[in-house]
């Protein structure tokens, strides 16, 4: 009887194949927004996931101003940091692995005919491991270029490609702004960061190169603390806040001018963020999926009417009203249960497109992809039971007599 | 009581009664009927004289508001509609007016039909539908669609479908009625040899003398009574 009704049902679809289709629409959008939505937010996430282990481990970063991103003026008027602080950091703070002090300014990065716009980043030898960011190339600052602020640099794989695309770069000098630097070694590529940046667009120079022959001051802009393997970040962060409170001299309760940011926190708030909107577009999406619901329902009782004197027939050939119910219900599934296959297939494609597109990795989940098809299934079911019933519950003879 | 077999079905001071209060309609007023096993009855009479409404109770798709009916012995007046369809699909046989089959369906599907309610396994089915389509004479036309045969072969795969199933009665609701005259003599022909050679009992609602008269009996309703029950010479030829 299950077989019979489900053939049945095939051929009932196949012989409207236009109003079928249509019907199914509204399935086919639903179950592909939700795919989609659910495809793309997990490509996402898993992208944020990733770069919470570009980013380097254990990492914190001590920004002047307060505020994430925080309001330039605020930026601006807090007073920057010394190498005393970077000394006191790494001395006075246990748990603390390595510091580095950090300046970035924008230049053009000239070589030959090429030019390009980029950051640079005065640091020292410290920040490679700082940044768990591993050379390609060549080698890091010696403690002799580092004291005398030698003009050399290390290129981030942006750089190195738009000046020198498959030449060597080590030992060429290029220029950076008015200063000139010989290129000592590459950096591997970290790929863009969980804010869309690409991390791989610098050029590193020693500290005292980046003060001395660029911005002109002994100034440091923010310091990045890598804490030590099973030391808990939260305690190396808070503190580094009340060092640098007593150091800045800030009194107790009054707002600091400066804050540590934990990055991997940031990352997992992001990925939480991700995670929410994920979970919303899905649930719009879902309520599509209803709307196809009712689509179905509208179509199976036009179908119901149209088909009075056949029901009326099976009834009098001696089908039960259960009977009658079950082919119409199993009609409703079916037509429901296509729509999810169809909407699963559009979904996923178009999920591919636009991770493709949005460059995050492509995260098959099974699960959902399950669940939207059980889920339109069940939508199948829900709307398609009250045609279904009304079938059913035809009289015989009023049903034989319909024109 | 009088002696004999069970009849198949036995009226006893069968009403029917539409609606109720100011606006009811008694369509049947006390009806007592037997037809027996093998008996070929032709039922007449003017519209609203309640022939359909009876012959609606004998084929168990409607109940009786008062009497009794009993099928083969067993009362069915007070049966749940399942039990109804039941009976329909194991002990009876319809024919109907305007044929009643399925659109793009094919013939031999369409009179596979009841055997699908029955539970009936595909292979066995088709051999039973085959064979039926056969006694009809449309052996060959097993795969057309009802839109791709004339009238008289589509009442004669409705006359396949009602008897694929070995019916005890067969009930024929004007079975002629969308025929032409030539074409209407095939279809009693065929009805006529069913309830000679193969011993089905037929039912069947007509309002025309020349097809009544191919039976053996004439019930004649008149006002929701039975206005006369008379044994009929059938004829062999129009």
């Amino acid at each position: 009887m299950f077989g019979n009704a489900i053939i049945l049902a095939l051929r009932e679809i196949r012989r409207n194949v236009l109003r079928s289709t249509l019907t199914i629409l509204g399935i086919v959008i639903g179950v592909g927004a939700v795919i989609t939505m659910v495809t793309i937010g997990e490509g996402a996430t898993a992208q944020v996931q990733a770069d919470i282990q570009k980013l380097g481990s254990n990492l914190l970063q001590v920004f002047r101003g307060q505020g994430f991103g925080g309001g330039g003026g605020a930026r601006q008027s807090a007073p920057p940091f010394s190498m005393d602080d970077v000394e006191a950091i790494k001395n006075e703070i246990s748990g603390v692995r390595t510091v580095a002090p950090t300046i970035g300014t924008g230049a053009q990065a000239i070589y030959g005919n090429s030019n390009w716009s980029t950051q640079v980043q005065g640091t020292d030898d410290q920040y490679i491991s700082v940044r768990d960011w591993p050379l390609a190339s060549g080698r890091n600052f010696s403690e002799s270029e580092l004291r005398a602020g030698a003009a050399v640099c290390i290129l981030g794989a942006t750089v190195q490609r738009e000046l020198f695309g498959g030449e060597d770069p080590l030992g060429a000098n290029i220029r950076l702004g008015k200063l000139s630097c010989q290129v000592i070694g590459t950096l591997s590529s970290k790929g863009q960061s969980g804010f869309g940046q690409d991390q791989d667009d610098l050029v590193v120079v020693p500290l005292r190169t980046m003060q001395r022959r660029m911005v002109g001051n002994a100034d440091v802009n923010s310091i990045m603390v890598s804490a030590r393997d099973g030391v808990s970040t939260e305690k190396v962060q808070a503190d580094i806040e009340s060092l640098m409170r007593e150091r800045r001299k800030i009194r107790p309760g009054a707002d600091p001018d400066f804050n540590v940011r934990d990055l991997k926190e940031i990352s997992s708030a992001m990925t939480q963020t991700t995670r929410v909107l994920t979970s919303l577009l899905a649930a719009v999406a879902a309520v599509s999926l209803l709307v196809g619901g009712v689509g179905i329902m509208n179509i199976m009782l036009v179908s119901v009417t149209e088909r009075t004197r056949e029901i009326g027939t099976r009834l009098a050939v001696g089908a039960m009203a259960r009977d009658v119910l079950l082919q119409f219900l199993i009609e409703a599934v079916t037509l429901a249960a296509f729509g999810g296959i169809i909407g699963i297939a559009l979904g996923l494609t178009a999920g591919a497109l636009a991770t493709h597109a949005f460059n995050v990795p492509f995260v098959l989940n099974p699960g959902i992809v399950m669940l939207s098809f059980a889920f339109s299934a069940a939508v199948g079911i829900i709307f398609g039971y009250f045609p279904a019933r009304r079938a059913a519950q035809l009289d015989p003879i009023e049903a034989l007599r319909h024109e | 009581m009088p002696s004999g077999p069970t009849p198949v079905i036995d009226l006893s001071q069968v009403t029917k009664i539409y609606g109720h209060g100011e606006g009811e309609v008694r369509a049947l007023r006390g009806i007592d009927l037997r037809i027996n096993a093998g008996e070929f009855v032709a039922v007449m009479g003017p519209s609203g004289s309640g022939k359909s409404t009876c012959m609606n109770i004998l084929g168990c798709l409607d109940t009786p508001s008062g009497g009794s009916y009993k099928f083969l012995g067993v009362p069915v007046g007070n049966m749940s509609p399942d039990q109804r369809a039941l009976l329909r699909r194991n002990h009876l046989g319809f024919v109907f007016q305007g044929f009643n089959l399925l659109s793009r369906t094919t013939a031999l599907e369409n009179v596979e039909l009841p055997l699908v309610y029955r539970h009936v396994p595909k292979e066995q089915r088709r051999a039973l539908a085959r064979k039926a389509l056969q006694e009809v004479g449309l052996a060959g036309r097993e795969s057309h669609v009802p839109s791709q045969l004339s009238g008289g072969q589509q009442q004669r795969v409705a006359i396949a479908r009602a008897i694929v199933t070995q019916p005890q009665v067969l009930f024929a609701d004007e079975p002629t009625g969308n025929l032409d005259t030539a074409t209407s003599i095939e279809i009693m022909k065929l009805l006529t040899s069913l309830n000679e050679q193969r011993g089905i009992t037929i039912a069947m609602v007509t309002h025309e003398p020349d097809i009544a008269a191919w039976t053996r009996r004439i019930v004649r309703f008149r006002d929701g009574h039975i206005e006369s029950d008379q044994v009929n010479e059938p004829v062999r030829e129009l």
